[in-house]
C-alpha cells in the first residue's frame, strides 16, 4: 500500500513540474497545464502524507 | 470532555527539552532537517526576495555568480557555526544565553527576539493571505496600505493564522512533518511558473535563456527609485538574509537535535532550492509582470504566480508564507517560554499566535519587509559571536565560560556591553560610513567578538576556590 501511494506522489509531482515544459516546447496550452497542476497539486497532498514522513521516522537508538 | 482532556494532556506532554539536553533517542536524521530546511527556505519571502534583484538592476551574471558564493558562504555558517555548537551544547540559543549573559538579560533578549519573530512570522501570514483573496474574489488591501482595508481581509488572515498557531503548537514533529510534505511540491510550482512563461518572455529554446536574461530579465538597469545592486550587493544578501538564524545562532533551536554538526550542511537544501532556484523563478515572474504591465511599481505575489501557474500557483503562495510562519512562531514560543520555564510551549505558543495574527492584520508588515529582514539578522548577530567565543575561545584564554551561571548572577554586563556597543557601532557605520546595511554583519561580527573578549577580560573576577567551569562538552542524556 505504501509503494501504491509513492508511485501516487511521484506521478503527482510529475503532473505539476512535466505540464509547463509542454507550454514551452509549445506541445499544450497554458490553460491545460494549469489545470494539469492543479490536479497534481491535490493528488500530491492526498498522497505524500501516507509515506512522506513515515519513511523519515527517527530509528531509536539504543 | 474527556476529548478535550485528551488533548490537553496530548498538549501538555510534549516536551521540547527547552532547559535540558536532547536525550539521544531524540535525535534526528539527515531527512528531518533536509525536511525542514528545505520547506522554511523555500517561502512566502521568496516571492518578494527575488524579484527584488530585478528591481535593484541586478546583472544576469552578477546574480548567478553572486547567489552562488553567498548561499555557499550560508551553508558554511550553519554548518561550522551553529552546526558545531548546537551539537556540543544540545541546548536552545535561550537557554545557552541565559547560562552566558544570567536570567535578567536573557528576559530582555528574548523579548526583543519573540517580537522579531512574531514580524517575520505575521509578514508571511499576511503573504498567504494576499494569495487567497484572488480565487475567492476578497478585496485585498495593496502593498501601500498601512491599515486593514476590508473585513475579508480580516477574516483571512485569521482563518490562515488560526491554522499556522494550531500546527506551531504541536511542536517541532508537526512543523517538521508539514513542511516535509510541502516542499519538495512547492520547488515544483516554482519551477514550473517560470518554465511555463518563458515563451511570453521570447525564450523558445535553452539557446534564448542567456541573451533574454541579460537583456529582459536582470537588465542590470535598476527601477525608478530603486538602488542598484552589484555582486556583492547579491553576494551578502544571500549570504546574511538569514544571518539570525546561522552565525546569530537562532537555528541552534533546530541543530540541537542533529546526531552530528555535519547536518548543518543539510541548510542548502533550503537555500539552493529556495535562495537559487525560487529567486531565479520568481525574478522570471516579475520580469513579465513588469513587461506585461509596462513598468507598474505595484506588487502583489498572489496575482502573479496565480497568472502563472493557475489555482495551483495561488495555492503555492499560501502554503509557501504558511511554511515560513510555521517554524518562525515555533522559535517565537520558546523564546517566551524561556522567560518562565514553567509556562507550557503550547499555551504560550498559542498566545504568541494570536498576537501575529492581530499584527499580520496590518499590510505595513509586508511593506516593510526588507528593511525588516536586514535589521533582524544585525540584531541577533551579536549574541551569535558572543556564544561562538564563549563556547570555544574564552577557557583558552583563561576565562570562564557560562559566567552567570558559575557566578548565579542574573546579569552579566560584558554581554550587554557587546551587544550595545556592536549595534551602536554599525549605526554609526551606517549613517556616517555610508556602509549599506546588508554589509554591516561582517565587520559587526569582528567588532561583537572584541567588545565581547575585551570585556569579559574586565569584568570577570576570580572564583570562589571549588568553582569550576561547566562548560565541558554536554553529555547526551539517554532515555
Amino acid at each position: 500500500m505504501p509503494l501504491l501511494f509513492k508511485i501516487l506522489s511521484f506521478i503527482a509531482l510529475t503532473m505539476t513540474l512535466i505540464p509547463s515544459f509542454l507550454v514551452f516546447q509549445g506541445i499544450i496550452e497554458p490553460s491545460l497545464s494549469k489545470t494539469l497542476m492543479f490536479i497534481g497539486t491535490v493528488l500530491w497532498f492526498l498522497t505524500a502524507p501516507r509515506w512522506l514522513n513515515k519513511s523519515q521516522e527517527e530509528t531509536l537508538e539504543e | 470532555m474527556q476529548k478535550k482532556n485528551s488533548l490537553k494532556e496530548q498538549l501538555d506532554a510534549i516536551n521540547e527539552y527547552e532547559r535540558q539536553p536532547i536525550p539521544k533517542n531524540k535525535l534526528k536524521s539527515w531527512g528531518s532537517f533536509i525536511g525542514i530546511y528545505a520547506g522554511e527556505h523555500t517561502a512566502g519571502t521568496e516571492f518578494v526576495l527575488g524579484p527584488l534583484f530585478v528591481a535593484h538592476g541586478a546583472s544576469a551574471m552578477d546574480l548567478v555568480t553572486g547567489l552562488l558564493v553567498g548561499n555557499i558562504l550560508a551553508v558554511l555558517s550553519w554548518a561550522f557555526f551553529t552546526g558545531k555548537i548546537s551539537v556540543k551544547t544540545r541546548l536552545t540559543l535561550y537557554y545557552q544565553l541565559e547560562k552566558i549573559a544570567g536570567s535578567k538579560f536573557s528576559l530582555v533578549y528574548n523579548l526583543v527576539n519573540a517580537g522579531l519573530f512574531c514580524f517575520l512570522a505575521g509578514a508571511m501570514i499576511a503573504v498567504s493571505a494576499t494569495a487567497v483573496g484572488i480565487p475567492f474574489n476578497i478585496a485585498m488591501p495593496t502593498l501601500t496600505d498601512i491599515l486593514p482595508n476590508s473585513l475579508g481581509w480580516v477574516v483571512t488572515v485569521f482563518a490562515i493564522g488560526a491554522i499556522t498557531t494550531v500546527v506551531a503548537m504541536f511542536g517541532f514533529n508537526q512543523v517538521s512533518k508539514f513542511a516535509n510534505i510541502a516542499a519538495p511540491w512547492m520547488i515544483m510550482i516554482f519551477i514550473a511558473a517560470a518554465v511555463g512563461v518563458l515563451p511570453r518572455l521570447g525564450i523558445n529554446s535553452l539557446a534564448d535563456f542567456w541573451p533574454v536574461a541579460e537583456s529582459k530579465i536582470w537588465t542590470g538597469i535598476p527601477l525608478e527609485g530603486q538602488s542598484k545592486f552589484t555582486f556583492w550587493h547579491v553576494m551578502f544578501f544571500a549570504w546574511f538574509c538569514n544571518m539570525a538564524m546561522h552565525i546569530g545562532m537562532a537555528d541552534m533551536s533546530l541543530l540541537r537535535y542533529a546526531k552530528k554538526w555535519q547536518y548543518g550542511f543539510s541548510s542548502a537544501s533550503g537555500v539552493f532550492l529556495g535562495h537559487y532556484i525560487a529567486w531565479i523563478a520568481s525574478g522570471i515572474l516579475y520580469s513579465l509582470f513588469l513587461i506585461e504591465s509596462n513598468n507598474s511599481l505595484t506588487f502583489a505575489p498572489g496575482p502573479i504566480a496565480y497568472e502563472a501557474a493557475g489555482i495551483a500557483g495561488a495555492i503555492c503562495v499560501v502554503i509557501a508564507g504558511w511554511t515560513t510562519a510555521n517554524p518562525t512562531l515555533y522559535r517565537a514560543g520558546l523564546a517566551i517560554q524561556s522567560i518562565n520555564p514553567k509556562w507550557k510551549t503550547w499555551k504560550v505558543t498559542l498566545f504568541v499566535g494570536l498576537i501575529t495574527t492581530i499584527a499580520a492584520c496590518f499590510p505595513a508588515l509586508v511593506m516593510r519587509l526588507l528593511e525588516f529582514v536586514a535589521l533582524y539578522g544585525l540584531i541577533l548577530m551579536p549574541l551569535g559571536a558572543v556564544i561562538f567565543i564563549d563556547v570555544y575561545v574564552l577557557e583558552k584564554m583563561g576565562l570562564k565560560s557560562n559566567y552567570a551561571e558559575l557566578k548565579n548572577s542574573k546579569f552579566n554586563p560584558a554581554v550587554a556591553i557587546t551587544w550595545a556597543i556592536t549595534l551602536i557601532v554599525c549605526v554609526f557605520l551606517n549613517i556616517f560610513g555610508g556602509i549599506e546595511i546588508f554589509f554591516l554583519g561582517l565587520p559587526g561580527w569582528f567588532i561583537a567578538v572584541l567588545v565581547y573578549v575585551v570585556s569579559s577580560k574586565l569584568i570577570q573576577k576570580p572564583l570562589p576556590t571549588g568553582i569550576k567551569s561547566q562548560s565541558k562538552p554536554t553529555t547526551i542524556l539517554s532515555n
